[in-house]
């Protein structure tokens, strides 16, 4: 154990990262913005907010409201649509240094995979997310990712396309354990656990919604209990799956508590929203926790929870 | 813009308000008319996001140099009310300048500068600006009562003519200031506005300047995430440039200075409601 060098890099099913701490999608901006708040060669990974086939204008504002320890939030996952995305933005986020997954959604079979056909053999992609938030246009139900025929087929039909690792993003507010397997048989490198719940705020002065779409998604601090079930659930149900804690991690005890849940890395998002550099300090407090525990690799934490029937004497 | 921990010099109440001054050379010397700073909360709270408020004072020079000034309304939500109780000494996270200011006038002189409560605060600065350039100000500023009128005394010091108004009477005259605003361009001869303030304030300055074919410049207030460009969440609804269509602007990076004809009022469902913006929501 005390030889060899110690290191934050995590392997994520083929993609290593160089920390276990990324930031989550639709909190990096368009690859400009974090390059004078961060230093984001010590950024453990990049996702980029969703892109869909078409330009969206998103969500009508307010789009933000803050909540006990989190924000409602809904942007109507406005985007320049993929086109835009691979001529303006992609090469800035190719000078940032950091790993990128591109993060993928849409509302029909033929969108995703055109997406992914798009970003086939585009240098600096490193990796897909498959966003499973977004209403199924085609079975006219609420959510994709809701239900296990569409998570199968969808991701699927983006791993086998792609060049790429592809990471599914489970929703938030359903039962997880289904749909990352449903995922995970259907090809996906690792899976993202969780998107943001759904989540509603009301204006009593004036007694309309507080959003301008109405309902939004919970986000924040108050999220890390629910990721750390789901991430403890699924890395129960498929314990060689990489697993990115995604929900409410702020510090770097969250971390530490999601890597010890079973989570490979992490994503922060409301943290980079509050403070830029959250990705970077989170990271070297989980090089302070190896160094206290005398280990060499966060590969180390992971899993490492003592389950009840361990501890029970 | 920069981020830095920056001590707060002085604090003090002005009507229903709180103004800090913070010392933070490295932010004062950059700062601008029309933007604002991003103030980080305590760890410890439940309140989570930076506050973002606009820039009222800059020192470059002099006695107070170095130094930055913003206010906040102790009543808007938990945050404001929390930097309103700090005093002289404590520190603060702040991350600025942010956005894009106010872009002053070359050939034109006589500029008209409106807004109300709190938001008046970032037309002062822009007042100093002006007059060092040689240009005539003017004001048209209000608020719902004398409390919540900012610095009346200040604005007559920066301003020819100076337009109060307030809802209930107590200070100036009784009514809105959009109702001083056609008799206000005529009596100082304006030939460009400057507004700060609600969207629906703004949206009426916008309609005024669109039919007396005066250009205009319009600090808005969204509600904001981050303020500098992650999260997307603070949009203004705008034209495109090239006239193919419109899209969401983000009010941190893209404003909060905009051109108001370039602003999709219907879209943008405040300036259509008549917001009381009873909240702090993190906004400018």
């Amino acid at each position: 154990m005390n030889q060899g060098k110690r290191s934050l890099a995590v392997d994520l099913g083929g993609l290593v990262v160089p920390t276990p701490v990324m930031i989550a999608s639709g909190c990096a901006g368009t690859g400009r913005e974090l390059a004078g708040l961060v230093e984001l060669r010590k950024v453990g990974g990049v996702v980029t907010r969703t892109i869909t086939v078409e330009p969206r204008q998103g969500a009508a504002p307010p789009r933000i409201s803050e909540t006990r320890s989190g924000i409602v939030w809904n942007t109507g996952m406005q985007n320049p649509g993929i086109d835009v995305f691979i001529g303006a933005e992609l090469p800035a986020w190719g000078k940032a240094g950091t790993p990128l997954i591109v993060s993928i959604g849409g509302g029909t079979l033929e969108e995703y995979v055109r997406l992914t056909g798009a970003l086939q053999g585009q240098p600096g992609v490193h990796g897909i997310e498959v966003d499973l938030s977004g209403p199924d246009d085609e079975l006219e139900r609420p959510m994709l990712g809701a239900h296990v025929d569409r998570v199968s087929e969808i991701v699927g039909a983006v791993a086998r396309m792609s060049l790429v690792p592809v990471f599914a993003k489970v929703p938030g507010g359903i039962d997880v354990v289904p749909i990352a397997i449903a995922a995970a048989r259907a090809g996906a490198t690792g899976l993202t656990l969780t998107g943001s719940p759904p989540a509603f705020a009301v204006d009593a002065s004036s007694m309309r919604p507080t959003l301008g779409a109405g309902a939004g998604w919970l986000s924040g601090p108050a999220l890390k209990p629910l990721t750390l079930r789901a991430i403890a659930e699924v890395a129960r149900a498929l314990p060689r799956m990489p697993l990115l804690a995604s929900g409410g991690i702020s510090t770097s005890l969250d971390a530490i508590e999601a890597l010890v849940a079973g989570a490979t890395a992490v994503q922060v998002g409301v943290a980079v929203m509050i403070d830029p550099t959250a990705p970077v300090s989170i990271a070297q407090g989980i090089v302070a926790e190896l160094k206290r525990r005398s280990l060499l690799s966060p590969m180390q934490l992971r899993g490492a929870m003592r389950t009840a029937e361990a501890t029970a004497t | 813009m920069k981020r830095v921990r920056a001590e707060i010099l002085s604090t003090r109440t002005l009507g229903a308000y709180r103004s800090l001054t913070l010392v933070a050379p490295e932010l004062a010397e950059r700062a601008r008319p029309g933007q604002f700073v991003a103030v980080a909360m305590p760890t410890d709270r439940d309140f989570i996001l930076r506050r973002h408020l606009t820039i009222h004072q800059s020192s470059r020079r002099g006695g107070w140099a170095g130094t930055l000034e913003f206010v906040v309304d102790p009543a808007a939500g938990p945050g404001t009310a929390w930097l309103s109780d700090l005093r002289a000494h404590e520190t603060l996270d702040v991350i600025g300048p942010l956005g894009k200011p106010f872009a002053y006038p070359k050939r034109l002189t006589n500029c008209l500068l409106v807004g109300e409560g709190r938001s008046v605060a970032g037309l002062y600065f822009l007042a100093q600006e002006l007059t060092a350039r040689g240009k005539r100000v003017d004001m048209v500023i209000g608020g719902a009562t004398l409390e919540s009128v900012f610095k009346p005394i200040e604005a007559k010091r920066l301003s020819q003519l100076v337009t109060v108004m307030t809802d209930d009477g107590t200070l100036g005259e009784r009514g809105s200031i959009i109702d001083a605003l056609p008799g206000a361009v005529e009596r100082c001869g304006a030939e460009v506005v400057y507004a700060a303030g609600r969207p629906a304030l703004l949206r009426a300055v916008a309609a005024l300047c669109r039919t007396r074919k005066l250009p205009a410049q319009v600090a808005v207030e969204e509600r904001m995430g981050c303020g500098y460009g992650l999260c997307g969440t603070c949009a203004v609804p705008v034209a495109l440039k090239d006239g193919s269509g419109w899209d969401h602007a983000r009010a941190c990076v893209d404003g909060p200075v905009f051109n108001p004809a370039r602003i999709l009022w219907d879209r943008w469902p405040a300036a259509a409601a008549s917001a009381d913006g009873a909240d702090d929501g993190s906004t400018a």
